[in-house]
This record gives C-alpha cells, sequence and structure tokens, in this order.
C-alpha cells in the first residue's frame, strides 16, 4: 500500500519526521519507564517546535535538525540510559539583542 | 525553556569539544591598558558575524568600535575585549590564546587564521571577523566541528602493530632519521584552517577527507613504527576521500602553523602509485 494519501511534504519536512521516527526507535532500546518519558519529552519538543518556529525559517530548522541528530546519537548510545530535561524560565527583564 | 540532557552510566573518554555560550568570567588578561598611550585614541571598527539560534532572525554583521591603545596587539585581545566590556552575549571559542588549541580558528578578513595569532592590522579602519567559511553554525562564531572530527578518527590516528615491541612493556624505538620524517606533520593542532580554506572540501564536505585528515593519515604512513602502512594506504585510495585534492594550496596558505597539507597529501599520492608499480 505504497499510495498515500496525505499531503506531500518538502525534503526538510520529511527529515524532521525521519528524526522524530529515529527517535521514537532509539527509545524502544531503554527501559519502559525511561521509554515512555523519552517519547513524551521527544514528542512534546517536536510539537512545541512546531507550534513555534516559523516554517519559512530554514536557517533555525537546519540547525534544529543538526541540534536533534547530535542528541540521537547519544541517545542511540547503549551507555545513555534516561534522559532527562531542565526547565529554565527566562525572566523577561533581561533584554534580547536581535 | 526545556533542554534535553543526557545522563550516562560511564562517561565517554573521548571528549567532544562541546564548548557553547560558556559564560566567563571576567578576565584580567585582556586589560593590558597602558595609561599614558592613552592621549590618542587609534579607533577601529570590527564587523561581527552574529546569530543567535534563540531568538531566530537572519545572521547579520554588527559593528563594534575599539580602541587600540586599550588593547592587546592580536585579535582573539579584541574580542575578548569586546565580550567583557561591551557586549557579553558574543560567542566565540578560546582557550590557550598562544597558537597550541586551534580553538580560535576564523575567518578574518577573508582568511582563515587562529585569532590568537592574527595581528590587528592597523592599515584598515575595520576588519571582518566570521566564522570558519562552509561549516554550520552553532552560535555566532562557533561552528559545527562533528563532521570534521569524524573525518579524524576515520583515518585511525593511533598506532597500529602487527608483532608485539621487542621488549615487552617498553617503547619501540625509532631512530633519529625516521623521527625526523614526521616533522611537518606532527605540529598540527586541528584547527580546521586549512579544511575550510579549500574549495575542494566546500563542494564534497562529507566524501572528501579534506587537508587536516589527510596530512595525520600521511603522519601514520610515515611513521616507521606502524605496521599498517598498506592497509592504511588502501583505505584512502579513493577517488573521493583522496584524489578530491587538486593541489589548490588554499590549505598552505591558510595554516597558522606553518605547515603544508598539500605537500603530505602530494606524499600520499606518489606512495600510491609507487604501491601501484611493485604490484
Amino acid at each position: 500500500m505504497g499510495a498515500s494519501t496525505g499531503p506531500r511534504l518538502s525534503g526538510m519536512q520529511k527529515q524532521v519526521l525521519g528524526l522524530y521516527r529515529e527517535f521514537l526507535r532509539a527509545a524502544r532500546s531503554k527501559s519502559a519507564e525511561d521509554r515512555r518519558k523519552i517519547e513524551s519529552f521527544v514528542s512534546a519538543e517536536f510539537r512545541r517546535n512546531s507550534k513555534q518556529v516559523d516554517r519559512k525559517n530554514f536557517i533555525y530548522i537546519e540547525y534544529l535538525l543538526r541540534l536533534g541528530k547530535k542528541q540521537l546519537a547519544q541517545l542511540q548510545s547503549p551507555d545513555t540510559v534516561r534522559l532527562s530535561s531542565l526547565d529554565i524560565s527566562v525572566s523577561e527583564t533581561i533584554n534580547h539583542k536581535p | 525553556m526545556a533542554i534535553g540532557m543526557f545522563r550516562r552510566v560511564i562517561p565517554r573518554a573521548s571528549t567532544w569539544r562541546f564548548v557553547l555560550a560558556r559564560a566567563h568570567a571576567t578576565e584580567a588578561e585582556a586589560q593590558q591598558v597602558e595609561p599614558k598611550a592613552r592621549a590618542a585614541a587609534a579607533l577601529k571598527t570590527f564587523s561581527i558575524y552574529r546569530w543567535n539560534p534563540d531568538s531566530p532572525s537572519k545572521p547579520e554583521l554588527q559593528n563594534y568600535e575599539i580602541n587600540l591603545k586599550e588593547c592587546g596587539p592580536m585579535v582573539l585581545d579584541a574580542l575578548i575585549k569586546i565580550k567583557n566590556e561591551v557586549d557579553p552575549t558574543l560567542t566565540f571559542r578560546r582557550s590557550c590564546r598562544e597558537g597550541i588549541c586551534g580553538s580560535c580558528a576564523m575567518n578574518i578578513d577573508g582568511c582563515n587564521g587562529l585569532a590568537c595569532l592574527t595581528k590587528i592590522s592597523s592599515e584598515s579602519s575595520s576588519t571582518m571577523i566570521t566564522p570558519l567559511p562552509h561549516m554550520f553554525v552553532i552560535k555566532d562564531l562557533v561552528v559545527d566541528m562533528t563532521n570534521f572530527y569524524n573525518q579524524y578518527k576515520s583515518i585511525e590516528p593511533w598506532l597500529k602493530r602487527k608483532s608485539p615491541p621487542s621488549a615487552p612493556g617498553k617503547e619501540i624505538l625509532q631512530s633519529k632519521k625516521d623521527r625526523a620524517k614526521l616533522d611537518g606533520m606532527y605540529e598540527c593542532i586541528l584547527c580546521a584552517c586549512c579544511s575550510t580554506s579549500c574549495p575542494s572540501y566546500w563542494w564534497n564536505p562529507e566524501s572528501y577527507l579534506g587537508p587536516a585528515a589527510l596530512l595525520h593519515a600521511n603522519r601514520w604512513i610515515s611513521d616507521s613504527r606502524d605496521e599498517y602502512t598498506k592497509e592504511r594506504l588502501d583505505a584512502i585510495n579513493d577517488e573521493f576521500k583522496l584524489y578530491r585534492c587538486h593541489t589548490i594550496l588554499n590549505c598552505a596558505r591558510a595554516c597558522p602553523k606553518g605547515l603544508n597539507p598539500g605537500k603530505q597529501i602530494t606524499h600520499i599520492k606518489q606512495l600510491q602509485i609507487a604501491k601501484r608499480l611493485t604490484l
């Protein structure tokens, strides 16, 4: 059943989906509890960026893809057992230079 | 903002150069101020490439004016001064400030070089500083060196022996003449100035090994103690890995240590021909 009825994806969209899929595959090699955590974190991260990032901002999306590939390579290593995240709330007073 | 962190059971021995946006404390070394030299200000503009992934916008050149009378002689001194006194968000790699670590490789006025070994030119009124060309930018002047290091790894830069050493537990000795063959190669600090100045490497960064990795390949091929010379030659005898070098020799021009990677690559090519003829 090769014929897909979904929308035609651009090369970059395919890369993003491929990366997401690889993350889920890498999560399979971890313990059941860690796998669940990894999946929820990865999914939240992809969803967040899909909403926040402008789809025309190719430089930034490519940057995120490379970052993701690096993190994936770390996650795929058998030495890595779990993934944890850190919440840093940036206060509004800090001025961001353009 | 959430940042992913990975926890490992065993920390890997290999250290990545994972030097991102470190916040540095103020450094006294940047301020070699001589009070009496303050009379006439010699202002110079530094146009520095800026791109921050956290506030996604297009990359741009930002101008900073620096009084050269209050600044050290090297480009790195100016960068540290800007980071300390003008704009702490400016990001770049630096470590030894004397050309031995290779961290501060960047493109200064169109030429690749180490910021710590490049003098601030007093002839022009402005200097442009950009990251190494054709490398993926992580932030400002920091580039992604993953591919470069993987290529270095692929040439297996360690001593490989077939026979055990003659005296167990002792070093494998080498004559002075054999040691002299390694001159002009062992000095390489892997700053990536040569590889990123090579047009051939720009167009084939994945498949062509680049001058730095090939120079190190020749360093192990030429080593009298290494017994895998033939295997090493076979491993890089490839249309892309080795023969994308067209002796443009930008590498020799860019090398801040004064080495000539192009000459070493030619040496490998000669050995490949000699190997063919003896078969």
